[in-house]
């Protein structure tokens, strides 16, 4: 195997935690910097023809290839694991910038209790009322410790939205069940559509407290501490599963990679697939990777930095023999453990007698409340623990995947009476859906499978996750006050979500798989400290949300931004090294 | 080499619509008699006339508009099959072949082209029979995975971008008012509130001023 010049940093993986590393690094001009991304190099002018629902939408051109690599999963232990063979639950995005290319950009801040959930948990209710089975954890990090990094990344994103508690003080109109900010979001709240205007104030009349969703869309040009300059979102619809074609949705090919290209210590190379970290003498020595012209070769640095997502960074971990597997009979061993999903719900269909241009919107514009996240409802009858956001989002409603919608009350799926009733719903049916809390469990986790292979006959990781009473009560509340929402929203009829049973791979819930790496404030509960660094490789550091030790209810990825930038920060100032 | 197979369209159901050849090269039904003759990529005629008038029962032309026949239905499921799609390169197809619980999703080792081929047997004669006797036929075969794959390619063909054969004349967005791909929607958005926006639908490629290659086109990875 030949062995290439060695560089300070290697970073596995081109998407937003990877880049912004790499950003933040070689600002420091001496460092070489080199990352490794799988998928094709992009640009925003790549997505200027890619409003094509067909290519984009339902062949999922920015998603990793299927044929080569997938996941398999098994509800239990017991179970007989087999694989993903079409894309469900989850959309693993490839190429520079990676999911953060593709997504809708509705960047929450986790609440200051969620870093505390298991303190929380066990000092209000007693430890005796937690699932017998979990495995929830404390983060070895605060929000005040964090809030300056979370601000870093909302103005690295232009983030939109409006503040509800800032520095302490409540603010009309935003999510006043935030943690406090030091300051207001970078660019106003993005327009209304007119479902989202029917949500605002349907949620007004009953008491609730509505607010826009934190959109990574600009409402308007802005210019980010970088200097790149963005226009504002123009409503178009594609943004989910898309990239954008005009740059306001923020990736990381908009705002980090024009930064990057202009630093010579930085080198990005596409279509090269890591096949494993070397770690010699608890110090890791780089990675091998097949390059674009299909040639194996070890790649040497100083340190080494997996950034290739909740799945990829666990399966290059146990692939690479570092760590120990976790073991859910023995609860011994730091990788793999703490798998999550998150209870992402089409809550209520509700249907309605008037038009709603539903083509219009983008993937974040839309509205929702927190009245019923963490613990602001009272649980003491509810039989589950945790909450989310009840939340309606006009993300651009196409045909080819979403026609065909119709209330209960018609019974056919195809022929003349379908197709009318299909006709007059389809652009009179909207969604409220939501997003809840999904705890770890100490039989939910991830590991080889002993069958199933990619490409290159390295074994493909192994998810073992189900929903428990847990979610199912709680989806079904929810489902309860959705319907209630829609209800006062004028819709004429209602279809609440059916309830849910086992964990389905086969519907989309959304990309935020989390854990498998976490941290923790000791090598006996975790794999990593909250810089991200293995405890037994100091050298060696795991980027994103394999780092969480629980989902908490909203999206991901502003807090693996903040993180990431919270690392970065302790890498350059206190030489963790 | 295959031998080349034609699906004959009454110019008269497309109505001097635009249709755009396998080639891509826009052709103009100039009158409003006679019948167009559509170069076929996959199946043959035989079968494009089975699939489009199963097509036309799951997606019918009735009284409240035109359906599956009308914006060329079969046109889109045989360009997808004759791509990389109909021989699975959207998939993980690694054997074992086991069953396994709905969740896991469909696990069969069969591709596209041979559910439809498995599936093609099963609508013999369908296109000889009366509307209700061939929803009959159809009834009968609702629960294979070859009928929720054409159900699945009757929407998909009703509303995908033209170039991908089907929608033609983008008769299925008129249908439901969907413009299409669409620059901005900037003023629009907050300004009809409860009022339809129904703007004259545009294709990829009108409102880009070129032509787009479609994906099915493109060479396979």
């Amino acid at each position: 195997m030949r062995t290439l010049k060695p560089v300070d940093v290697v970073i596995v993986g081109g998407g937003w935690t990877g880049l912004l590393m790499a950003k933040e690094l070689s600002a420091d001009s001496a460092r070489s910097i080199v990352v490794l991304e799988r998928g094709p190099a992009r640009k925003t002018a790549d997505y200027i023809d890619d409003m094509d629902e067909l290519d984009y939408a339902i062949r999922l051109r920015m998603m990793q290839d299927i044929r080569h690599e997938t996941v398999t999963v098994r509800h239990t232990v017991q179970d007989r694991a087999l694989p993903v063979r079409q894309y469900g639950s989850f959309l693993p995005g490839t190429g520079t910038g990676g999911g953060g290319e593709h997504w809708s950009g509705i960047s929450y801040r986790y609440l200051p209790q969620s870093f505390k959930i298991a303190s929380h948990l066990r000092e209000r209710y007693g430890a005796a009322r937690l699932p017998e089975d979990h495995a929830l954890q404390d983060w070895p990090v605060t929000f005040d410790e964090l809030e300056p990094f979370y601000w870093q990344a909302e103005q690295l994103l232009g983030l939109s939205g409006k503040a509800g508690n800032l520095r302490g003080k409540r603010q009309p109109g935003g999510n006043i069940f935030e943690g406090p900010r030091s300051h207001e979001y970078p660019t106003p709240p993005m327009k209304r559509p007119y479902l989202a205007e029917l949500f605002h104030q349907a949620a007004t009349k009953l008491g609730y407290h509505p607010h826009p969703l934190p959109a990574a869309t600009n409402s308007q040009s802005y210019r980010n501490p970088d200097g790149i300059l963005r226009s504002g979102c123009v409503y178009c619809g594609y943004c989910e599963r898309y990239g954008c074609m005009i740059g306001a949705k923020a990736q990381p090919t908009n705002t980090l990679l024009p930064v990057l290209n202009r630093r010579r210590n930085f080198t990005l190379r596409n279509g090269c697939w890591v096949r494993r970290v070397v770690v010699e003498s608890g110090k890791a020595r780089g990675v091998t990777y097949i390059d674009v012209s299909g040639e194996e070769v070890f790649q040497p640095a100083e340190m080494v930095m997996l950034a290739s997502w909740s799945i990829n960074n666990t399966r290059l971990l146990l692939l690479s023999k570092i760590g120990e597997p976790y073991n859910p009979a023995t609860g011994k061993g730091q990788i793999g453990r703490n798998l999550t999903h998150q209870v992402s719900l089409p809550a209520a269909m509700a249907f309605f007698p008037q038009p709603l241009n539903r083509f219009i919107g983008a993937g974040s514009a839309g509205v929702a409340i927190a009245d019923f996240d963490a613990d602001f409802l009272d649980h003491s009858d509810l039989g589950f623990q945790g909450g989310g956001i009840i939340y309606t989002v006009c993300y651009g409603f196409r045909p080819m995947a979403n026609f065909g919608v119709v209330p209960t009350s018609v019974k056919s799926t195809w022929g003349s009476d379908w197709k009318k009733a299909a006709l007059h719903h389809y652009d009179r049916t909207g969604r409220i859906s939501f997003y809840g809390e999904h705890h770890s469990y100490r039989s939910h986790y991830m590991d080889l499978d002993p069958t199933y292979k990619d490409k290159y006959g390295d074994p493909l990781i192994r998810m073992t996750i189900d929903w428990t009473d847990n979610e199912r009560r709680m989806g079904a509340h929810m489902s309860v006050k959705a319907a209630e929402i829609a209800r006062a929203m004028g819709a004429t009829e209602i279809t609440p979500h059916p309830g849910l049973r086992r964990y389905d791979a086969t519907r989309y819930q959304s990309t935020h798989i989390q854990g498998g790496v976490i941290m923790g404030d000791s090598p006996e509960n975790s794999a990593i400290n909250s810089y991200h660094q293995l405890w037994q490789t100091p050298n060696l550091f795991v980027l994103g949300a394999s780092a969480w030790p629980q989902n908490p209810s909203v999206n991901p990825t502003l807090t693996a931004l903040a993180l990431t930038h919270r690392a970065a920060h302790a890498i350059r100032t206190r030489s963790l090294l | 080499m295959r031998r080349r197979h034609f699906l004959s369209l009454s110019a008269e159901s497309v109505g001097g619509l635009l249709i755009y050849s396998l080639q891509r090269t826009p052709l103009r039904a100039q009158s409003q008699s006679g019948t167009i003759r559509v170069p076929l990529k996959f199946f043959t005629e035989k079968q494009a006339l089975l699939l489009a008038a199963a097509a036309a029962r799951i997606f019918p032309s009735d009284d409240t508009g035109p359906g599956a026949n009308e914006a060329g239905v079969v046109l889109y499921i045989d360009r997808q099959l004759a791509s990389a799609y109909g021989r699975d390169r959207f998939r993980y197809t690694a054997e074992p072949f086991l069953d396994g619980p709905p969740e896991l999703g469909h696990q069969g080792p069969l591709t596209p082209r041979q559910i439809y081929s498995e599936g093609l047997a099963q609508l013999e004669g369908i296109d000889t029979l009366s509307p209700e006797d061939a929803d009959a036929k159809l009834r009968s075969i609702e629960r294979t995975p070859f009928f929720s794959l054409l159900r699945q390619h009757t929407i998909e063909g009703m509303f995908c971008d033209p170039m991908h054969g089907g929608n033609i004349d983008k008769i299925g967005w008129q249908l439901i008012g969907f413009p299409g791909p669409r620059m901005s929607y900037f003023s629009e958005v907050d300004s009809y509130y409860g009022k339809p926006f129904r703007p004259r639908p545009e294709s990829l490629s009108e409102i880009l001023g070129r032509p787009v290659t479609p994906s099915e086109d493109e060479e396979p990875a």
